[in-house]
């Protein structure tokens, strides 16, 4: 096994619904790793189970070699996952300034120059520095989420749907970030939008509902007109 | 710590303690002194209180019973000793040590509850409290309370002023560094989503206790106080009333701001005392209650982050306009 994350026969539940029903993918150290599917496929799902905010019903999450199902969110977190959630999941009433401190597990050399790198890549979260995140737009909230994210030097980033509901101006800010944040992080991305997926991916997995249905590098599904209408609607 | 970096409003807040040791050289009456004590007794517990709900989103119908530790630790302690300022201390750490593992217990009990449960919990714990006292007689004197004696420096109402007043600036201080600190960002972020706060590697539980103790300890030094400015106690130190007064206070004057539920003790008090004297004016007053609850209800339409809290907004409102107003004319 040499994946830095793996998830074998995942089954999840929320309340009495079966969302995910067989999810099998591994992700390699090192790029971007995609899930792609139709919404309500259980892509966010996933990621939230693999965080460990959902319970597994069935199966494992092993991340470096360390089973990971039964712990509570922090100790995942702890482990050096980080997650940036569907809605940004940015702390509307704390300064931007709070909520990156906030999300520095420690002020040492590497997390402030990690800091000074981020501030540079999105230099808005400077301007705002002392205003309550609530008060950014879209688009700022979500380059706090992901810079929040960065700060600490998590071996995998978890984000979901970064592009969601944002200007193309700010999407191509967005996918820029998440490149050059690649170099030094794994990512496992989870993205609707196939342009920014394709762009940035190295591979993906396809999820359709709740189970992994597909996968290879995102070169060859680029060219696969007939699996891309199949399982993302896209012709 | 360089003087330069000392931030503006700390600056207020000094000046504004300074000129409040001078009050009772200019208020000489001695009703009109014990208000002022209550305000400054009330608003360290409300400041309890925003700890729990303005920082940390917890919400406690059953705070009062730490500010009831504190009240009988101190009457059992100075009636058991001799009334001298070694004992007021001993009473001080008696109260302190009760209220830090009784609220220990109970939050490391009940905060794995989700908030109405716990709030709940809370009540009926309080009114375990409160049945306590009044069945202990031998200890607690029931219903009917005691008396005791203060130590001679106690005795000056001068002298209970500054200490009430140097309480309240000492623990307003303490808390707005703890606040500040990078525990109270955790605390805050928290109060907004536990979820999340737990996803970015917190262990929530842990801080919602340690707030919960700090929370308790702060109330019973506000029992400590109230039982110092009555000399007496009675099972009332327990009463839910009392919660509810400081969850008002708090929302009143904003919470999470810590110098609004200051505020908010100094206009409930003001408010109780002016509109219970009118029943001299007018019999409605006797109803004054009712007065005081329309006030409540226009202050919650109106201020619904409270008289501080709104007034922060509204500021942060207009910085935020200025930000984006600059940003376009640069674009330009």
């Amino acid at each position: 096994m040499n994946s830095l994350l793996e998830l074998n026969q995942v089954e999840a539940h929320i309340q009495k619904f079966h969302i995910l029903q067989g999810i099998n993918f591994g992700v390699k150290k090192g790029g971007v790793t995609v899930l792609l599917g139709r919404n309500g496929a259980g892509k966010t799902t996933t990621l939230r189970t693999i965080m460990g905010l959902n319970q597994v019903s069935k199966g494992t999450i092993r991340f470096k070699d360390e089973k990971i199902n039964d712990l509570p969110p922090h100790k995942i977190a702890n482990l050096g996952i980080g997650y940036v959630p569907e809605d940004q999941g940015i702390f509307g009433e704390l300064t931007v300034g709070e909520n990156m401190r906030v999300a520095m597990k420690k002020e040492d050399e590497e997390t402030t120059r990690r800091m000074e790198w981020v501030l540079e890549l999105f230099p808005d979260l400077k301007k705002f520095w002392k205003k309550p995140g609530g008060a950014l737009s879209g688009g700022q909230k979500q380059m706090l989420a992901i810079a929040r994210a960065y700060v600490n030097k998590n071996e995998l980033l978890l984000i979901d749907e970064p592009s969601k509901g944002l200007a193309p101006i700010i999407v191509d800010k967005v996918t820029e970030s998440i490149e050059q944040m690649k170099e030094n992080t794994t990512i496992l991305l989870v993205e609707q939008n196939f342009m920014m997926a394709s762009k940035i991916g190295n591979q993906f997995f396809i999820i359709d509902d709740g189970k992994t249905v597909h996968e290879g590098q995102m070169e060859e599904l680029k060219n696969d007109k007939g699996l891309m209408k199949k399982y993302l609607g896209i012709s | 710590m360089n003087i330069r970096n000392v931030e503006k409003s700390t600056w207020i807040f000094i000046i504004i303690g300074l000129l409040l040791f001078i009050v009772p050289f200019i208020i000489t009456g001695r009703s009109m002194q014990f208000i002022i004590i209550q305000i400054f007794i009330f608003a360290i517990f409300a400041m309890s209180y925003d700890i729990l709900l303005g920082f940390t989103g917890i919400i406690s119908f059953g705070h009062v019973m730490f500010f009831g530790i504190g009240a009988y630790s101190t009457a059992i302690v100075m009636d058991r000793m001799d009334a001298t300022v070694l004992s007021f201390f001993v009473a001080i750490l008696v109260a302190v040590v009760i209220a830090s593992i009784v609220s220990f217990i109970v939050g490391a009990l009940t905060l794995r509850l989700k908030s109405h449960f716990y709030a709940m919990l809370t009540l009926a714990l309080a009114g375990l409290f409160l049945v306590a006292a009044e069945k202990w007689r031998s200890l607690t004197g029931g219903n009917d309370g005691f008396t005791f004696r203060l130590p001679e420096i106690l005795r000056d109402s001068h002298h209970l002023y500054v200490l009430c007043l140097v309480s309240l600036v000492l623990l307003f201080f303490g808390l707005r560094r703890f606040t500040k600190s990078p525990f109270g960002r955790v605390l805050m972020a928290i109060r907004e989503n536990e979820a999340r706060t737990e996803s970015l590697g917190y262990k929530v539980l842990h801080y919602k206790v340690i707030a919960s103790v700090a929370a308790g300890v702060v109330a019973s030094i506000a029992g400590v106080l109230y039982a110092l400015s009555l000399r007496f106690v009675n099972t009332g130190v327990f009463a839910t009333d009392l919660t509810i007064d400081v969850l008002l206070m708090t929302i009143i004057g904003g919470v999470g701001t810590l110098v609004g539920p200051i505020l908010g003790a100094g206009l409930v008090e003001l408010a109780h005392h002016w509109l219970s004297g009118l029943s001299d004016v007018h019999w409605i007053f006797e109803r004054w209650i009712i007065l005081y609850g329309t006030v409540y209800i226009l202050v919650v339409i109106f201020f619904p982050l409270g008289i501080i809290g709104t007034l922060q907004s509204k500021f942060m409102n207009r910085s935020i306009k200025g930000l984006r107003n600059s940003r376009k004319t640069v674009g330009k």
